[in-house]
C-alpha cells in the first residue's frame, strides 16, 4: 500500500519540482541567454504537443501549424499596440481556434493525404493573400511588433506550455481521447458505435490550434519586424511533425523529449552548420521512420524487453 | 484585344507544359508506388541545378543535359525505392500505414536533398541565357526557350503516355496501379515495377527541372513551390491519373496566366482556391475514378 502510494505521488512530485525550478529560473539565471533559449525550446514543445493532441491519436497528418502560428504572429502585430499582452495572446489563440474550426469543418471530411495537402496549402494561401494585401492595397510590406522583455516572454511561454500539457493529459485520459483513438484506428467503426466523428475531429483540431496561435502571438514580440514570409514559414509546419515522430507519440512525454532535443541541438548547431544540421536531421528522420516507428520513447520498452529476455535466457 | 488574349493563352500554355510534366511524375509515384512524394520538387531542383552546372562549367547544351541529368535522377529515384520505400512497404501493417510512413519519409528526403544541394551550390539564385530571344506570334512575342520547353514537355508527356498505354511494361505498371497483389500473382515483378515507377516519376521531375532552368531563375530551395503546384495539379486532374495530370497542368497554367494578367500577386492564391473547390466538390479530380 505504501509503495503504491509513493510510486503514485513520485511523478507528480517530480513534475511539480521541475515546474517550480522553471518558474523561479529568472530569479537566479544570469544573463538573458538561458531565458531566450528556454522560451525557444518551450515554443517547439508547445507546437509539437499541440500538434500531437489532434494528429497523434487520429493519424490525420496536419500541416497547418505554420498557419495557426502565423495567425498568432499577425494578431500580435495588429492588436499589440491597442491591447495588453495577455489579451493579445488570448486573442491569438482564439482567432486560430476559429480559423481551425472553419478549416476543420470544410476539410476533415477529407481522408489521409488529401487532408495533409489541404492543410499545407492553407499556409501558402494565407501567406500569398497577406502579401497581396500588403503590396497592392496597403503598400506597406511587413509590420513592427511592440517589444516585450525576455522574462515576460518566458513566463507567458511557460504558461502556455503548462496549459497545453494539462490539456493534452486530460484529453488523453477522457472518453474523448478514447473517441479520438478509435477514429484513428477505424473511422467507420467509430461512427457506428455512436461517436460524432466529424464533431470530435473538428473540435480537437480547434483546441490544438489555440496553443499554436497563442505561441505565435507571444513569439512575435521577439522579432520586432515581421512580414508574411517570416510569419508563415512552411518549415514550422514540418518541424512539429518531425519532432513528434522523433520523440514518439505513444506517450505524452514523447513529443516533449523530441522537441526539447531538437530545439536544443538547433540552438547549438544551426548558426554554425546550418546545411549539415538540417541534413543530419533529415537522415535521422528517415532512420527513425525506418527503424523506430514509435520514436525515441518506443525504444525504452524495447530495450527493457531485451534486458528482461536476456535475464530469462541466463536462468 | 486579340493580341492580349493570345498573349495570356500562350503564356498559360508555356507554363502549363512544365506543370503537366511535374504533375505526371508525382501522380505516377502516388498512383502506382503509393508514395506521396513531398520531395518531388527537390528532384526538379536537382535536374535544374545539374543542367545549370553542365551548361556553365562545361558548356553542354541543356537539351543534351536532359539525356545526362534525367537518367542520373532516375537511378537515384529507383535506388531510393529499392532500399528505403521497399523496406517501409514490407514493414507496414496496412496500405494506409505505408502511405503515412512513406509520406513522412519523403519529408526526410526533402531536408536531405535540399541541404546537400545547399552545401554544393549555396543558396543564391542561378540562371543562364539559352535561346533567349523572341518569336513573334500574330503580334504577341514569346521567348524561344519557353516554346522549346513547352514542345519538349508535350513530347515527353506523349512518349510517356504511349509507353504506359502500348508497351508490355506499361501494362504491368497499370496492373500494379490497380491491384499490386493480384498483379504480382499474374507474374508481374511487383518490386521492380514499383521501383521503376518511382524512378520514372523522378525522371519526369529531372526533365522538368532541366526545362525550368532554361526559362526561370533557379535556386537550391526552389523545390517546395513546385511540389505544391504539382500537388494542386494532381488533385485537379485526379490523384493517380496520368492523362488527368497532363490536362490539369495546362488548365492550371492557363488559370495562372489569366489571373496573373489581372493581378500578378494572386496567381498562387487562385491555384489554392481552385484546389480547395476541387477537393470539396469533386475530390477525385477531373479524370479520377
Amino acid at each position: 500500500m505504501a509503495r503504491v502510494f509513493s510510486k503514485r505521488s513520485f511523478l507528480p512530485g517530480l513534475l511539480l519540482l521541475v515546474l517550480i525550478l522553471l518558474a523561479t529560473l529568472p530569479l537566479y539565471a544570469r544573463g538573458a541567454y538561458i531565458l531566450v533559449l528556454l522560451a525557444a525550446i518551450l515554443m517547439y514543445i508547445v507546437l509539437t504537443v499541440s500538434w500531437t493532441i489532434f494528429s497523434g491519436p487520429t493519424g490525420y497528418i496536419s500541416l497547418a501549424p505554420a498557419a495557426f502560428f502565423g495567425v498568432g504572429i499577425y494578431t500580435a502585430a495588429i492588436l499589440g499596440k491597442v491591447l495588453p499582452l495577455f489579451a493579445v495572446v488570448v486573442a491569438g489563440g482564439l482567432i486560430s481556434f476559429i480559423l481551425a474550426l472553419l478549416v476543420g469543418t470544410i476539410t476533415l471530411r477529407l481522408r489521409g493525404v488529401y487532408f495533409a495537402i489541404f492543410t499545407f496549402g492553407l499556409v501558402v494561401l494565407i501567406k500569398e493573400l497577406l502579401l497581396f494585401w500588403e503590396i497592392t492595397i496597403t503598400h506597406t510590406r511587413g509590420r513592427f511588433v511592440v517589444l516585450v522583455d525576455n522574462t515576460t516572454i518566458y513566463y507567458v511561454m511557460l504558461g502556455i506550455f503548462v496549459a497545453v500539457m494539462l490539456t493534452a493529459y486530460f484529453i488523453r485520459r477522457s472518453k474523448y481521447g478514447l473517441a479520438l483513438q478509435s477514429i484513428g484506428e477505424y473511422e467507420e467503426a467509430a461512427a457506428h458505435i455512436g461517436i460524432n466523428v466529424t464533431m470530435v475531429k473538428v473540435i480537437t483540431f480547434g483546441i490544438s490550434a489555440i496553443f499554436m496561435g497563442a505561441a505565435g502571438a507571444i513569439m512575435a514580440t521577439r522579432w520586432t519586424y515581421i512580414d508574411p514570409y517570416v510569419a508563415f514559414n512552411p518549415l514550422l509546419s514540418f518541424l512539429p511533425v518531425l519532432m513528434a515522430i522523433f520523440g514518439g507519440m505513444g506517450q505524452l512525454y514523447g513529443p516533449v523529449i523530441g522537441a526539447a532535443i531538437f530545439a536544443y541541438t538547433e540552438e547549438l548547431l544551426l548558426t554554425k552548420f546550418p546545411y549539415y544540421y538540417m541534413l543530419t536531421f533529415g537522415i535521422i528522420l528517415v532512420v527513425v521512420i525506418l527503424y523506430l516507428p514509435n520514436g525515441l520513447v518506443g525504444l525504452i520498452p524495447k530495450l527493457w524487453r531485451r534486458r528482461a529476455g536476456g535475464q530469462r535466457a541466463s536462468t | 484585344m486579340i493580341v492580349t488574349i493570345l498573349n495570356v493563352v500562350i503564356a498559360g500554355l508555356l507554363m502549363g507544359g512544365i506543370y503537366a510534366l511535374i504533375a505526371m511524375g508525382l501522380t505516377l509515384q502516388y498512383g502506382v508506388a503509393r508514395v506521396l512524394n513531398v520531395s518531388h520538387g527537390e528532384f526538379i531542383m536537382l535536374g535544374a541545378l545539374l543542367t545549370w552546372t553542365l551548361y556553365s562549367a562545361f558548356g553542354i547544351n541543356p537539351l543534351v543535359s536532359l539525356a545526362i541529368g534525367g537518367p542520373l535522377i532516375f537511378i537515384i529515384g529507383f535506388l531510393l525505392y529499392r532500399t528505403l520505400f521497399t523496406s517501409l512497404r514490407t514493414r507496414a501493417a496496412s496500405p494506409a500505414a505505408y502511405e503515412g510512413s512513406s509520406l513522412l519519409a519523403t519529408f526526410g528526403l526533402l531536408f536531405i536533398i535540399q541541404n546537400i544541394a545547399l552545401a554544393i551550390w549555396g543558396g543564391g539564385m542561378r540562371g543562364y541565357s539559352y535561346l533567349n530571344f523572341g518569336a513573334n506570334f500574330a503580334g504577341a512575342v514569346f521567348p524561344v526557350n519557353r516554346l522549346v520547353a513547352l514542345l519538349l514537355a508535350v513530347v515527353i508527356g506523349l512518349i510517356f503516355y504511349l509507353f504506359l498505354a502500348r508497351t508490355r511494361l506499361g501494362k504491368a505498371i497499370r496492373a500494379a496501379a490497380q491491384d499490386p497483389a493480384t498483379a504480382g500473382l499474374m507474374g508481374v515483378n511487383i518490386n521492380l515495377v514499383l521501383a521503376l515507377c518511382f524512378g520514372l516519376g523522378a525522371l519526369m521531375a529531372g526533365f522538368a527541372g532541366a526545362l525550368v532552368s532554361m526559362c526561370y531563375p533557379i535556386y537550391a530551395t526552389m523545390g517546395l513551390e513546385y511540389t505544391i503546384i504539382a500537388l494542386i495539379v494532381v488533385v485537379l486532374g485526379g490523384l493517380g491519373s496520368i492523362p488527368g495530370s497532363f490536362i490539369g497542368g495546362f488548365i492550371l497554367g492557363l488559370i495562372g496566366s489569366i489571373v496573373s494578367s489581372w493581378q500578378p500577386g494572386l496567381a498562387m492564391a487562385a491555384y489554392y482556391v481552385l484546389f480547395m473547390l476541387m477537393l470539396l466538390v469533386r475530390p477525385t479530380g477531373i479524370l479520377g475514378k
